[in-house]
């Protein structure tokens, strides 16, 4: 018998839930995520838009992090990359930044909090 | 009660119908071949022989090598031999017989054994979850100390089965009521939801009823 190749198992059964259409975007794009909720037997689908300040993990597992400003108030969701829940997500603005984590927004106030730059 | 002999390969994800995660556990299981068959007849108990992972024979103490070529199948690396309640579950089997991950039913409960990870000379704290001493107020030296161990001189002596420190893991553990998720019939590979004892690439059993 061969030698277990664990990393081998994880990686094909990770594909059967990967994204047939990858999502398109980087870490400080303002974004538009269609969230599909069930309640009982009916579902609809819920907006959520925010500044993508993070993405983590790799594969099946991956998770971006977006942040809002709801009425002054900042608003963190994590979703998970390949949730079939995610029916879609638009890029409604592109911004360059430098760090891949851009927690330095959770520090700004007012008008800055709300773009990237 | 049946069951296969596998492999842990470690822990990943998945989503179910409704889009959540559910934490699972990944195990090779099997293909085993049957090395013996235990009737009620024959050894009072009901059970068969599995043979796991092909091994060289050179490698093979002789004794076992014996039972390899009696029953006349490849030599393993494992041979364990697993429960079944009933003669009538075994019926079906001959020796040489390949078992593979198809006797496993989606969506039921299983049970998985396996060694536990060493944790080597454990204190009260991790071993027994016991609180520990306060962390100020006076206390020093002794934050993770066990306290009192009994009584006075009546009764004189420490309770028989007092949790105490000492050697913690590396033990057979087994882990009931895991739902099986996922079975991959063409990789032998089944997913379980939770967690399973032992590291990756420890020799596991799953049975399920």
């Amino acid at each position: 018998m061969a030698k277990l190749n664990t990393d081998k198992i994880q990686k094909e059964f990770e594909k059967q839930y990967l994204r047939e259409k990858p999502l398109d975007f980087v870490v400080g794009d303002t974004v538009d995520i269609s969230y599909k909720i069930t309640e009982g037997e009916k579902s609809r689908i819920q907006k959520f838009r925010g500044i993508v300040i993070a993405m983590k993990g790799s594969g099946a597992k991956q998770t971006f992090m977006v942040r809002k400003m709801s009425q002054g108030i900042g608003v963190e969701r994590i979703f998970p990359v390949n949730s079939p829940n995610i029916t879609d997500v638009k890029v409604i603005k592109h911004a360059k930044v430098r760090r891949s984590k851009i927690y330095y927004m959770r520090d700004r106030t007012g008008k800055a909090a709300s773009k990237v730059n | 009660m049946k069951g296969l002999i596998g492999k842990k390969v470690g822990m990943n994800q998945m989503f179910d119908d409704k889009g959540n995660v559910i934490p699972v556990t990944l195990i090779s299981l099997g293909p085993c071949v049957v090395m013996d068959i235990k009737t009620m007849e024959k050894s009072n108990y009901s059970a068969l022989k599995l043979c796991y992972e092909e091994q060289k024979e050179q490698r093979i103490k002789k004794p076992l090598l014996g039972q390899f070529k009696k029953a006349k199948i490849t030599p393993t690396k494992t041979v364990k031999e697993i429960r079944f309640s009933s003669d009538k579950e075994i019926e079906q089997y001959n020796i040489g017989d390949k078992i593979d991950i198809s006797i496993f039913e989606e969506n039921k409960p299983v049970k998985v054994t396996g060694i536990t990870k060493g944790k080597g000379f454990a204190g009260v704290m991790k071993r027994w979850n016991f609180k520990g001493a306060p962390a100020s107020h006076g206390a020093h030296e002794n934050h993770r100390s066990a306290g009192s161990v009994g009584a006075g001189t009546d009764p004189g002596r420490v309770v028989p089965g007092k949790k105490m420190p000492g050697h913690m893991g590396n033990a057979k553990m087994t882990v009931k009521n895991l739902q099986l998720m996922k079975i991959d019939a063409e990789n032998n590979i089944i997913a379980v939801k939770g967690a399973i004892p032992g590291c990756t690439k420890s020799l596991v059993i799953v049975r399920q009823d």
